[in-house]
């Protein structure tokens, strides 16, 4: 008995600091959605979650990349156009009459292309991430305009498919198609963060980059890896984005990339690198999820709200980060 | 003839030789595409022309660019400015449209005064978030970037405010001593600050606080007290642009004020040759990149192309003039590609595949 106790004080205590953002992320959702469950009847419905995963589910694949970038100690703000850019072209694409896989092939092949020229850019000539990515979000959001200056729509079977198949229990609960590939490409990333080369070398040139270049690890090679993984994540997100909508829009996803660092960041992974989980930014998304489906429950709170609310959690938890004294450069 | 040429190479290596370049093709691109385009006439006491419409439309962002310049110089940056425009051109708004004779000077001062104390106090907050928790820039002003535009569209309660009232009006399109009323303010907040920095050592300890701000806090410089201050004055720039952004249309929206004027004013401040790791600023540069951002989007209206199309032409230019300017890409082109690039491109590739 004493000893078990003696055990269990003396894991609590070796609790190592990485993990206590991610707890808080974890024990505000919890808190968030008992609030919810506590003040609306309807909250309880299973399919009230299963709805959170459906409209965010090319959120989460976004952030995701976006995770391997922030944790190599960049950022990426081209995400948002680029999810834009690629509903875009395969809307355009299906319009004209190709055929689905191509139009799939096509629209995956763009975004890593976009992410892999810009980490080299980023590091062969040596400028800053922000200003790279910041010239790749013009680019892919000009191209947006550029292909149409109006919404086009999707009519493809295969599109229309994905879009309205729905898989779920007798009872009548579902989710969408979306939100299992969203599933398997979380899975794919916790797998190659924690139990692959590029994901060690990933922590380690976001612990220090200098560091990482002396143990001869391959520090450019990672770097591109990160933008272009992210890029093909932007470019899934796009894809799943055109199943939601069933439509390719100049202007969808404007300003995408706050809310994608803001999940990120309140996932618990740190915006100078090398501390973070992609567990930690599924659990971020939930938590924009469920604010917003709280704001939209109660009626009465407008949108604007949502903005205020999440300005509001970035603050706490980046000061949580700051107290439990994770180093920033 | 030895001279010439070493004057030719100090003329090309200067760091704003390629900015102004691209400013004087984009000028000359235009007047080949409309005769009349540098033509400045005399009307009813009051210049007019492409080229001060341009400079006038350039104002708000001279402004941010040039609050931006002081916290880049201190190796910080400021993502806040967008939403600090929106708000505070949303308080002046709402102030002026409560009252019940909107042409009232002494109401339109009020409101002014309101608002940019409003800036400041969100100055001020940035500054404690950076200078005394010690929160990494991007970060800290990140949260009032998100958050920011909420709260403005708090103030306007989700509505476009329009307004009606001359005397804010004249902030935005009014007159003064023949020129645009925003190009004199802007030329005026301009001259403050250089007076300020390259007059007295101010200029001088920003740079060294950028350069190393533990090292200068141990020369005796109070770093913490002069990051807090570049939020503030970053903040009370923005403001001012966002009265004359909602001036120039007299009506507040919190959703579209000032949207994106953060990344112009880092383009600007970057194209002006302000590393944007700090220790080292330049306001005619900032100024110079604020000019070359306007005439560009100016072009392109010009030409008919739609304005969003107008981010190709922004992206381009970005990476052009970062590239220039940057010493790996210049090293590269002075010494031969070094044969290891081509290997690691090569071993790229299976790398690609992972995620999928």
């Amino acid at each position: 008995m004493t000893t078990l106790s003696l055990t269990a004080a003396r894991t609590w205590s070796r609790l190592p600091r990485r993990h206590v953002p991610v707890l808080a992320t974890g024990v505000l959702l919890l808190v968030l959605y008992g609030v919810g469950v506590s003040q609306y009847r309807a909250f309880s419905n299973v399919q009230v979650i299963f709805n959170v995963f459906i409209d965010n589910g090319f959120l989460l694949v976004v952030a995701v990349g976006m995770t391997f970038v922030i944790l190599t100690g960049g950022i990426d703000l081209s995400v948002g156009s680029v999810v834009a850019m690629t509903a875009m072209v395969s809307a355009f694409l299906l319009g004209r009459g190709a055929p689905a896989a191509l139009v799939l092939l096509v629209a995956l092949l763009i975004g890593p292309t976009l992410g892999f020229l810009m980490g080299c850019v980023i590091h062969f000539f040596d400028i800053q991430p922000f200003i790279v990515t910041l010239a790749g979000m013009f680019f892919a959001r000009g191209m947006c305009t550029f292909i149409s200056d109006s919404s086009i729509p999707i009519t493809d079977g295969f599109w229309t498919r994905m879009s309205q198949e729905r898989i779920g229990d007798p009872s009548g609960n579902f989710v969408s198609i979306s939100v299992l590939i969203a599933f398997v490409v979380v899975a794919v990333a916790a797998y190659v963060l924690a139990y692959t080369r590029l994901g060690r070398n990933v922590y380690a040139i976001g612990g220090n980059a200098q560091s990482a270049l002396l143990m001869g690890l391959p520090v450019g090679r990672t770097r591109i890896a990160v933008y272009t993984i992210s890029g093909f994540c932007a470019a899934i997100g796009g894809i799943l984005l055109s199943f939601y909508t069933l439509s390719g829009a100049p202007l969808i996803a404007v300003g995408m990339e706050l809310d994608v660092i803001a999940a990120v960041v309140i996932g618990g992974t740190v915006l100078t690198g090398g501390s973070g989980y992609v567990f930690g930014t599924v659990l971020g998304v939930l938590v924009l999820g469920v604010i917003q489906t709280l704001i939209t429950f109660d009626g009465s709170l407008n949108s604007w709200w949502t903005r205020i609310v999440i300005g509001g959690l970035l603050f706490a938890f980046i000061l949580l980060q700051r107290l439990i004294g994770i180093r920033y450069k | 003839m030895n001279s010439d040429r070493s004057g030719a190479r100090a003329l090309t290596g200067h760091r704003l030789f390629w900015p102004v370049v691209v400013l004087v093709v984009l000028l000359a691109a235009n007047t080949i595409y409309r005769p009349g385009f540098l033509s400045v006439q005399l009307r009813d006491g009051h210049l007019y022309g492409s080229v001060v419409d341009i400079v006038r439309l350039s104002a708000p962002l001279i402004l941010v660019a040039l609050g931006m310049t002081l916290v880049i110089a201190t190796g910080g940056i400021d993502l806040s400015v967008g939403s600090i425009c929106a708000i505070s051109g949303a308080i002046a708004c709402l102030y002026i449209s409560r009252q019940p004779d909107q042409n009232s000077l002494g109401g339109v001062l009020t409101a002014l005064a309101l608002a940019l104390g409003v800036a400041l106090v969100l100055g001020a907050w940035n500054g404690v978030l950076v200078a005394v928790i010690g929160i990494q820039p991007i970060i800290a002003t990140l949260i009032l970037m998100v958050a920011g535009r909420g709260l403005a569209q708090l103030v306007t309660e989700g509505q476009i405010l329009t307004i009606n009232s001359e005397p804010y009006k004249a902030i935005g399109v009014g007159h003064l001593l023949t020129l645009p009323l925003a190009i004199v303010i802007a030329l005026a907040v301009a001259l403050l600050i250089a007076a300020v920095t390259r007059r007295t050592a101010l200029g001088l300890i920003v740079e060294s606080v950028g350069g190393n701000a533990r090292a200068s806090r141990l020369a005796g410089i109070r770093s913490a007290r002069i990051t807090f201050l570049v939020y503030v004055i970053s903040a009370a720039c923005a403001a001012v642009a966002g009265f004359m952004m909602t001036a120039n249309v007299s009506s507040a929206d919190g959703n579209a004020a000032g949207l994106w004027v953060e990344l112009d004013a880092i383009l600007a401040v970057v194209i002006g040759g302000t590393s944007l790791a700090g220790g080292r600023f330049s306001l005619g540069g900032t100024i110079l990149g604020a000019l070359l951002i306007q005439t560009l989007t100016t072009t392109v209206y010009a030409m008919n192309i739609s304005p969003q199309t107008s981010l190709l032409f922004k992206a381009v230019v970005v990476i052009a003039v970062c590239l220039v300017q940057a010493p790996g890409f210049r090293a590269r082109f002075v010494r031969r590609r070094a044969p290891a690039v081509a290997a690691v491109t090569a071993g790229e590739q299976p790398k690609e595949q992972v995620p999928a």
